[in-house]
């Protein structure tokens, strides 16, 4: 921990010259804890390029440097340069272990933006704890991750479920069959359809776990025909997932579908020739086609940093304003002593971002999100259908985290606190 | 249970248990080379399928060129590559696992994450409340036709008769004057056609993207193992259970609990007929020519 947010950056160190004379000097300028000024500033960005996320990481990537070139050119943070320590993880967790501990303990990165998937999340997180890392994950996810290191800036489940559910089952049934990725993400996914079923006087008739690796969807399809609901959530994630739309719309399938997972993440509507996702209600924080001007001004100019780039995922947007928003905290705290900055962030702060006009919920270390219903029609044309800003509920509300008082590393799950998601006691 | 989709769902498991594997099977069968890149291969066949289709060949023409880039390729990795591994088991499988990540990684970097996706065509079979994509069914017949294809060239034509010579004594098969090398070269661009028509057959219903060839390999794997030595039986009967426990399963309990009772099946079937299905035919047929 000696060498942690060190005076110089290993780099510059060389480049100085002094190289015995210069360790000791090295070991002095340590513990200064960073004041400004002749600070170097390094963000570590571990995003997928290559392997099974390459898809989703790509986008965060992108929209990450994009962000640091922006802030480059209005002079840095606190006048510094920003510099980045960013290695492919090629989607392997075990990769993303050893980067994270290259990321804290070589490159002593001042934050951290790495991860795509839960289970990511999840494996560097103790790393991340043990040596008081400040974390930004980015993914919608499933929700209740309460710790003192780790901001977590996607929609939560509550927050992606709470916008589309209510919404489907205003305009279509009560009757809604689940579909979901047989993982954590998917369980507990499911576990908050059913929370949010209850909250809206609507049940879930009928519910399947599909395994990540599962391709064909005959019978799932079969079962969805038999138990014929008002509508579906399908909570489906991955390459192989994907699959299940052409072949639903190929089987005539045609019931309305409910989402918190595809197109705004794997952009399956660009990809997919239509009219495969044709009546899928997405309920997301951002996607691509937002129809206000400030997104429009934020999608040229990523275009014209990756002119190729095939669409910009709801992830990638995350890490672009988090940049930002840490930008901001360090600059209002006058260094990147990590301990100061997230007590800056714990205050709250409102951002403004290309989804709209958002906030910071300080004690919980999540965001009050600009949540939209899109649409997708049967030419794959994206529309808004309802828009509310809707706040993290329950970390805040259910379970009473509250990270300024306490220190923890905890994440709660629904199940714990809702009967309706306990489905052992079905 | 209704009747008509557990008949519809087992045709779908079948052919595709059936059209995973016949690729593998050919090349493991035919030449003992464990060709862990097969999953790579069919992902070749599914990317020239629906780049040329994207180009704007029609479906069956885009399928066409599917098979032959991916024979072309089992060609020119032959000649360079795998020649030089048989007999050497262990060697072959590393080498090809390695051919499968460079594949993988290469059609990453040349044509990105994802590329445009071709719609499955010919609509659906409706009865009743439920429905069944047409598409789907018909590759039932198809990969019969296949193994059927495969029965004939291997029994009825000079070249079936000298590869199988080759394969059961190469050294009396070049005393006899058969090209043994150009048996080998000439088997393993079979297999990798047939891992390319694979690929072709279902880039219209799954997702194309370098990394779908996984989804294959389990299927692949489990299949060769349970049917065993010879390779067509055992790609028709492991087919034909598996395609039955999957269906079943899946159709009472679940995606989930198809999954499982299939990979079950097959730790009973290696553990009770250590010779797969086949073994356990010819176990049979000796018995009965015995008594």
């Amino acid at each position: 921990m000696s060498g942690k947010r060190s005076g110089l950056s290993r780099r510059s160190f060389l480049a100085t010259g002094g190289a015995i004379g210069g360790a000791a000097l090295a070991g002095c300028l340590t513990g200064g804890g960073g004041s400004g000024g002749e600070e170097t500033v390094t963000l570590g960005i571990i995003e997928d390029r290559s392997g099974n996320f390459a898809l989703n990481g790509t986008p965060k990537y992108n929209a990450s440097m994009l962000a640091i070139e922006e802030l480059n050119e209005e002079g840095g943070i606190l006048g510094n340069e920003i510099e980045t320590f960013a290695p492919d993880p090629q989607s392997d967790n075990q990769r993303y272990q050893q980067l994270t501990r290259q990321a804290i303990n070589e490159e002593n990165v001042d934050a951290l933006w790495a991860g795509y998937s839960s289970a990511t999340r999840e494996t560097i997180r103790p790393i991340i704890d043990q040596n008081e890392q400040l974390y930004f994950y980015t993914t919608q996810y499933e929700g209740g991750v309460c710790d003192s290191y780790t901001f977590c800036m996607g929609a939560t489940a509550r927050q992606q479920l709470g916008s589309v559910l209510p919404y489907m089952v205003e305009n279509f049934g009560s009757d809604i069959y689940t579909i979901a990725a047989d993982y954590n993400f998917g369980q507990l996914s499911a576990d908050w359809v059913r929370v949010l079923a209850d909250e809206n006087d609507a049940n879930v008739i009928g519910e399947e776990f599909i395994p990540l690796s599962v391709t064909d969807f005959g019978s799932t399809i079969n079962n969805i025909q038999d138990a014929d609901p008002d509508f579906v959530m399908a909570l489906l994630v991955g390459a192989n997932h994907t699959s299940f739309w052409n072949q639903r719309t190929s089987a005539g399938l045609d019931v309305p579908m409910g989402t918190s997972t595809v197109m705004a993440q794997g952009y399956q509507h660009k990809r997919l020739d239509p009219p495969a996702m044709a009546n899928v209600y997405g309920g997301f924080n951002y996607m691509e086609e937002i129809p206000t001007d400030r997104n429009q001004e934020f999608v040229d100019r990523y275009y014209e940093k990756f002119p190729d780039a095939p669409y910009i995922n709801e992830e990638a947007v995350n890490n672009y304003f988090s940049i930002k928003m840490y930008a901001r905290a360090a600059e209002a705290v006058g260094s990147t002593n990590q301990a100061d900055i997230i007590e800056e962030l714990e205050t709250g702060m409102d951002v403004s971002a290309p989804e709209g006009d958002i906030s910071l919920q300080g004690p919980v270390h999540h965001m009050t999100h600009n949540m939209r219903v899109f649409r997708c029609d049967e030419n794959h044309t994206i529309t808004v259908e309802d828009e509310q800003l809707i706040p993290e509920q329950f970390l805040s509300e259910t379970v009473g985290c509250n990270l300024r008082e306490n220190e923890e590393t905890t994440q709660y799950v629904p199940a714990d606190y809702y009967e309706e998601a306990d489905a052992t006691q079905e | 249970m209704n009747a008509l989709n557990l008949l519809f769902q087992f045709a779908d498991n079948f052919a595709f248990v059936v059209l995973a594997a016949v690729g593998l099977a050919v090349i493991f069968g035919m030449m003992g080379v464990i060709n862990l890149g097969h999953g790579e291969f069919i992902m070749i066949g599914a990317y020239g399928t629906t780049l040329s289709a994207n180009a704007g060949a029609p479906l069956p023409v885009a399928m066409a060129i599917g098979v032959l880039v991916t024979a072309v390729m089992g060609f020119v990795l032959e000649r360079t590559i795998i020649h030089r591994l048989y007999d050497r088991l262990f060697d072959s499988m590393v080498a090809t696992w390695a051919l499968g990540l460079l594949l993988t990684q290469g059609m990453r970097i040349l044509f990105g994450n994802s590329i445009p996706q071709v719609s499955t065509p010919l609509g659906n079979i409706a009865y009743g409340e439920f429905s069944y994509s047409t598409y789907r069914v018909l590759l039932l017949p198809v990969a019969l036709l296949v193994l059927g294809g495969l029965y004939v060239v291997f029994t009825r034509t000079e070249f079936g008769i000298r590869a199988r010579a080759t394969i059961q004594d190469p050294d009396t098969a070049r005393a006899l004057g058969v090209d043994t090398d150009r048996m080998y070269t000439a088997t393993f661009v079979i297999g990798s056609a047939l891992a390319g028509l694979t690929g072709a057959l279902y880039a219209p219903t799954l997702t194309v993207v370098p990394g779908m060839g996984s989804s294959f390999l389990v299927e692949a794997f489990v299949a060769v193992v349970v049917g065993g030595p010879s390779v067509l039986l055992g790609t028709t009967l492991s087919g034909g259970l598996l395609g039955t426990i999957d269906a079943v399963f899946t159709n009472l309990f679940g995606t989930f609990y198809g999954q499982i009772a299939m990979l079950l099946t097959a730790i009973v079937v290696i553990r009770v007929l250590s010779d797969g299905l086949t073994g356990l035919v010819e176990t049979v047929r000796n018995r009965v020519e015995g008594e």
